[in-house]
């Protein structure tokens, strides 16, 4: 499948994010630069506070970017209406959805939403796509339970599901194994690492599993309060990126292991 | 997928037609039921129980449909778009706008004097100041709410909204005449009695006005279950669905407390006692649902505030009250939680 001239999904170009606030810009990371390739897994991590969420927030329009540009298939986003873009880009947000009243099929029913008529009936085909979102997801089990039934690990699977069925290809999930335990974590995960093989999606992820996304990602996207740097995990390693992660103070990054170690 | 909701709707609908039948049979002059169906038909010999069927309880039971119905809708609308199951028209002080409304209309066309005053104490500047009072309220209450994320702030923020309403009233009624007073205090009973076929036939306009619309977003207030930000990521157009919804809330709770008073509980209750029935936030269930469950409810409360055989009528404010809200405390200690 590895195709030497890669199709790049969501790109940014000289991107710089943050707020404004009184007329005045404050800008939390800049010269964002960034390719994300059609059916990869990204991760992007850093340390709390460093501008994860605001990036990914600038990058689903909740946000207006400071400077520059963002293209999703190389048309800028600013360019598509929002049906048009919700078939090109879905989101598995930390906020908890509204109504847990829902039941598993209803839920990620709605991910056709963009594509359903004025009353939102179901076609055969919109069907068709639930069933396999909720088959890639091992939830088939689940579909007739109401959300308030499910466990933090299943109703992450269950938005997964959702973000799936909106058939979208690019998926952006704000740190989807926040209250999961270890096994979930690394299920999580492990799920959307073989969802991008499968599908072909292009999946970005922020957490802070640094040692998780170095095993299962294809691409890193570290930021730090000087830069953000995107590489294969491997070459991060070996750049020593990883180190300037945290403040060396406390923990430092094993470049045998791959994973933090806390000083002794 | 939507058949197992078959007989709860068809039994809704068998209950309606029932209490439809008994509430145009009860009242203070009791009219045995055969004739009450040979009025139906225009067949009868007694002029005066002709009258009392065809123009006083007829209107009235039809109005009690479209108040239950109406306010039940617009509940659900509000608790949705809340995202909060506490919301209703008359939490969110939209009830307390109309109520506003009214009284700048009745207690201060004083203030104005002379033939505009007579002009302005007309029925339908009733109507549309109960209306306009409940747009703007609504809309003061989105915009606070557009700040704040926090949806017990929100509620409170109605409740604020609510106070100064009423404390404006007190203002007014401090410099109004007796009559005036009354006027306003019988409003404020709440009555589905009072209006005519015509009067009947332009509430009935506005009313399909607000339910055409809310039909029509039904497919943005499904999105809506998920959040906010999910529903935008789904391609609703977030600012243009609110204001509509918003629009047919005002359209449905203003007109009903323009023509029929501020009528408490309604809106909050019938969209829970729905929720017991049919398991389902899906509004292309729940709205029909709501419809039959609040127009059944309304037409029983007017059955009770009629005291059959007596010469009495109670206030309809009052007995929405006293069934409501035992229904709400019965909801909330039965299940501890209020899923909506």
């Amino acid at each position: 499948m590895k195709n030497e001239q890669q199709h790049i999904v969501l790109e940014t170009k000289n991107l710089s994010v943050g707020y404004t606030s009184k007329k005045r810009a404050n800008v939390i990371a800049d010269s964002i630069n960034i390719a994300l390739q059609k059916g990869q897994l990204i991760g992007l991590v850093g340390a709390n506070g460093i501008g994860k969420s605001t990036l990914l927030r600038t990058l689903t329009t909740v946000q207006k970017p400071l400077q520059g540009d963002i293209f999703i298939n190389s048309k800028s986003i600013t360019d598509y209406t929002t049906v048009e873009l919700a078939k090109q880009l879905s989101l598995v947000l930390t906020e908890q959805i509204a109504s847990k009243n829902l039941s598993v099929f209803e839920l990620v029913a709605l991910g056709r939403q963009p594509y359903t008529n004025w009353v939102g009936n179901l076609s055969d085909n919109d069907l068709k796509i639930i069933e396999q979102a909720l088959l890639h997801t091992n939830i088939i089990a689940l579909r007739d339970k109401k959300c308030f039934e499910l466990s933090d690990g299943q109703l992450q699977k269950v938005m997964i599901a959702r973000a799936l069925a909106q058939d979208t290809d690019l998926i952006i999930l704000d740190e989807p194994t926040t209250h999961l335990d270890m096994y979930h974590k690394a299920y999580i995960l492990k799920l959307l690492q073989k969802l991008a093989k499968e599908t072909g999606k292009t999946i970005l992820f922020s957490s802070h599993e640094i040692d998780l996304a170095i095993q299962l990602c294809d691409t890193i996207i570290v930021m730090s309060s000087t830069e953000v740097i995107s590489g294969s995990p491997c070459q991060l390693i070996a750049n020593g990126t990883f180190n300037t992660l945290f403040p060396e103070d406390l923990i430092a990054f094993d470049q045998s292991t791959g994973s933090f170690k806390v000083k002794k | 997928m939507n058949t197992k909701y078959t007989y709860p709707f068809l039994s809704l609908i068998a209950l309606l037609i029932i209490f439809f039948f008994v509430n145009i049979s009860l009242g203070s002059v009791s009219i045995p039921t055969q004739e009450i169906f040979k009025s139906l038909i225009g067949d009868i010999n007694n002029a005066s129980w002709q009258y009392i069927i065809q123009d006083y309880r007829l209107p009235k039971a039809f109005t009690a449909i479209l108040v239950g119905s109406g306010l039940g809708i617009s509940g659900l609308l509000m608790q949705t778009l809340f995202r909060n199951p506490l919301a209703g028209p008359f939490v969110l002080g939209i009830s307390s706008g109309a109520s506003l409304g009214v009284a700048l209309v009745i207690l201060g066309s004083g203030l104005f004097g002379g033939v505009f005053a007579s002009l302005l104490i007309s029925k339908w500047s009733i109507v549309i100041a109960a209306s306009l009072g409940s747009f703007l309220v609504l809309l003061a209450v989105m915009i606070v709410s557009s700040r704040v994320r926090d949806t017990m702030a929100i509620l409170i923020i109605g409740l604020m909204f609510g106070s100064i309403t009423s404390a404006v009233v007190s203002v007014l009624s401090y410099f109004s005449s007796a009559e005036e007073l009354q006027q306003y205090i019988f409003w404020g009973f709440g009555s589905l009695g009072n209006l005519s076929w015509n009067e009947l036939f332009i509430f009935f306009l506005i009313y399909l006005a607000g339910i055409l619309i809310t039909i029509s977003s039904i497919k943005g207030l499904n999105t809506l279950l998920l959040g906010e930000n999910y529903a935008k990521s789904l391609g609703l157009k977030l600012k243009q669905s609110r204001l509509i919804i918003i629009i047919a809330t005002s359209l449905l709770a203003g007109t009903i407390t323009a023509f029929a008073g501020p009528i408490a509980f309604i809106g909050l209750a019938i969209p829970h006692m729905t929720r017991q029935v049919f398991h389902t936030s899906n509004h292309k269930i729940l709205l029909p649902a709501v419809f039959l469950f609040g127009a059944i409810v309304m037409l029983i409360c007017d059955s009770i505030a009629q005291l059959p055989t007596s010469d009495y009528t109670l206030p309809i404010n009052a007995i929405t009250s006293l069934v409501g809200a035992p229904v709400v405390i019965w909801l909330l200690t039965r299940k501890r939680k209020m899923f909506f």
